[in-house]
């Protein structure tokens, strides 16, 4: 049976000058009158059936989060309709509305009252949110002396105890232990087989695929495909490999010190599109020193999508403290990584500073470093940092032998 | 999509059947017109919602306090010596005919669960930045539960005049049995303030530096450390205007039986009234796109 219907929606928002901020503002009358928009939605439609599992992936910016909001009715569309049949429960972030200061038990009647359960009902399943979160021992202490592995755990076990008729989550696996992520994706399919209908937003390709029937590919605010998880995940990744990962920044003459590009390039220099995990690759720093400002040092670092930091390393720490740049000029410098990481997102973080000071300091690029074609995407996956060439070798093997006085197993 | 309906089709068969019934459409369209929609089937389904936000919010106030409720004395009393001080031994300010402490905290605890239900109310949309941008509630919920903490302090408070009347002397009259009228009508207009603060406050964030002032201005302008007798002329329509002054007019004649409230004071309640209709429209209206700019 028809559960959500999605008709022509578009969702504008003005950029700059935002709608709030201060009187000040608002009364300004150098106010832009022409104000620009952004377009997250735009004319966006699809439909969905009780028991579905629906993938949205896209980029960042595409109008994922969007989508969902206005599922969650947190958020009203510009124009079109939304229509969803029975309660709509949202996942956007594990653990709103959680109070530090408040015990663990307080935080779950509170939580639960936010995403709509009655008291009754929540006292109902307190034990199994609970159990689910294994905090027992801990529940009447403040959540603010929880470890956050225990703060997600509860704050999941009561979102996954609402029982929606349909759930919109966001990007929930970006966050915990990989056993958490598979009690979330095993959660959600268990709604999938009682009627409900689940929309799943993530950057994992290889989640998606694993737990949805279809997914919905949107590219700047627009439908690019709906259809099955496997072929829009195949267009996805077809356009996705052609991009370059490269930005550059405009001059400046009023800096010292500045970026002029940042870019990805095979060892020998040059520019690659889609850098494969067993294959080296460099990054390539282009700055610019207008002042003679006593030599500069160029660090690199390198941050997984859930903000681990798996490689930071700088010019100064391979060359026994000799700054690269000396004087004044445009430099290009490059780190060439060996191929040991994991295949996954990357953002690049840039950091460029003399002894007494520092010009740049920021995550100027992402990309995506992709598997090698016989790679299996799994879900472990996102929980492993490197990927080196690991040897495996059947060392022996040997019959088993009965263990005396029981008779042997089948 | 026929295997997916068709799976579809058998777990809705496993639902009981309240639960297929229970479920309704509903819609997410941009909204039209001047007035907006106030959902009271909604609201009124939220009510244990209610309860429990203003439950956190009781007890957020006195974690980690050593004087806890005791609070809700301490406050009033120091307003309560600091008036008599002032107004009554330096400016010898009449009291109606009640000695002049029962007359001020019979002013002061109304005033003071208006100012507290204010503040509170103000930042209670943008308390709950994370709950708006992340959940859908009815958003009225949050100033709604902003005001009942303090009904906790305004009942200590009553109880604190009673033991002062004891001590002074006044017994009450028969206006007591309206005193329950008059805590409504108390809500109502603090409800109706702190809808359009916290509307205001969810846009502009000036609101929490201007609030703080404005109630000082607010507190003098009131007949509470006064009685209403005293502003005479071009005066009286600060009177009118004020929805408060109304209210404290009334619960003080109401508990201690000081002057029934006259025409200024009803006007002022009528003027509550406005506050309250049209801070429900301006909230509506900025509701529906507040998760886009808190």
């Amino acid at each position: 049976m028809r559960s959500v219907e999605v008709h022509d929606v578009t969702k504008r928002y003005r950029i700059g000058d935002r709608w709030g901020g201060t009187v000040r503002d608002a009364l300004s009358l150098r106010r832009s009158r022409d104000p620009r928009w952004f377009w997250a939605l735009n004319g966006v439609s699809f439909a969905a059936e009780e028991g579905e599992v629906v993938g949205i992936l896209g980029r960042n910016g595409a109008g994922k989060t969007t989508v969902l909001k206005i599922l969650a009715r947190i958020t009203e569309p510009t124009a079109g309709a939304a229509r969803m049949r029975g309660r709509v429960g949202s996942l956007l972030e594990v653990g709103t509305g959680f109070h530090p200061e408040l015990s663990g038990r307080d935080n779950v009647f509170l939580n639960g009252a936010i995403l709509g359960m009655k008291r009754s009902q929540i006292r109902e399943r307190f034990d199994d949110i609970v159990e689910f979160a294994g905090v027992e021992r801990f529940i009447d202490t403040p959540v603010k002396r929880y470890s956050s592995g225990m703060y997600l755990r509860l704050a999941f076990a009561v979102a996954a105890h609402v029982e929606p008729d349909i759930v919109a989550v966001d990007e929930v696996l970006a966050v915990g232990d990989a056993e958490f992520q598979r009690r979330c994706l095993g959660k959600m399919s268990e709604f999938a087989r009682e009627g409900r209908t689940v929309f799943f937003v993530s950057h994992d390709l290889g989640a998606i695929a694993q737990m949805c029937e279809r997914a919905i590919w949107l590219d700047a605010g627009r439908v690019r495909h709906d259809g099955p998880a496997a072929r829009s995940i195949e267009l996805y990744v077809a356009e996705r490999s052609r991009e370059v990962p490269q930005v550059e920044f405009p001059r400046d003459e009023a800096k010292e010190v500045q970026l002029l590009s940042v870019g990805l390039t095979d060892e020998d220099g040059a520019q690659v599109d889609a850098p494969i995990r067993d294959r080296p690759f460099a990054i390539r720093v282009r700055f610019l020193v207008r002042r003679d400002v006593g030599g500069v040092d160029v660090g690199v670092s390198l941050m997984t999508r859930n903000g681990t930091r798996v490689l930071e390393e700088s010019w100064s720490d391979r060359s026994q403290g000799v700054a690269p740049a000396e004087g004044t000029g445009v430099f290009d410098v490059s780190m060439l990584v060996p191929p040991v990481l994991a295949a996954n997102d990357y953002a690049v973080g840039v950091s460029i500073a003399s002894p007494y000071q520092r010009f740049v300091d920021e995550e100027v690029l992402t990309f995506q470093l992709w598997p090698r074609p016989d790679d299996r995407r799994e879900l472990s996956d996102r929980s492993r940092l490197v990927q080196p060439e690991v040897g495996w070798r059947l060392e022996s093997r040997a019959p088993v032998e009965p263990v005396e006085g029981q008779p042997p197993s089948q | 999509m026929s295997l997916s309906s068709r799976a579809a089709a058998t777990a809705t068969e496993s639902l009981p059947a309240g639960a297929r019934e229970r479920k309704r459409w509903v819609e997410n369209v941009p909204s039209r017109g001047w007035l907006p929609r106030l959902d009271v089937a909604e609201l009124w389904a939220s009510r244990e919602l209610v309860l429990i936000l203003a439950l956190r919010n009781v007890k957020i106030r006195y974690k980690q306090t050593v004087l806890g409720v005791g609070w809700a004395i301490v406050q009033p009393l120091a307003a309560v010596a600091i008036f008599t001080i002032v107004m009554r031994r330096l400016a010898h300010i009449p009291s109606e005919g009640i000695p002049y402490p029962v007359f001020v905290y019979g002013g002061l605890a109304v005033w003071i669960y208006f100012a507290n239900g204010a503040t509170t109310a103000a930042e209670s949309l943008a308390q709950y930045r994370d709950l708006v941008t992340k959940v859908y509630f009815p958003r009225l919920l949050a100033p709604l539960a902003a005001v009942m903490p303090s009904l906790i302090d305004l009942g200590i408070s009553i109880l604190a005049v009673g033991v002062f009347m004891a001590i002074f002397g006044v017994a009450p009259g028969w206006e007591i049995v309206l005193l329950p009228l008059w805590i409504v009508a108390a809500v109502a207009t603090t409800f109706g303030v702190g809808v359009w603060l916290s509307a205001l406050n969810a846009r502009y964030r000036d609101v929490r530096n201007a609030l703080t002032f404005l109630l000082q201005i607010w507190l003098f302008a009131t007949p509470v450390a006064y009685p209403s007798s005293l502003v005479h002329g071009a005066w009286r329509f600060l009177l009118y205007v004020n929805p408060v002054a109304g209210v404290v007019t009334g619960f003080r004649w109401s508990l201690v039986g000081a002057q029934p409230p006259g025409l200024a004071a009803l006007v002022s309640l009528a003027t509550g009234l406005v506050v309250l209709a049209t801070g429900l429209v301006y909230f509506a209206r900025i509701e529906r796109r507040l998760a886009d700019f808190i």
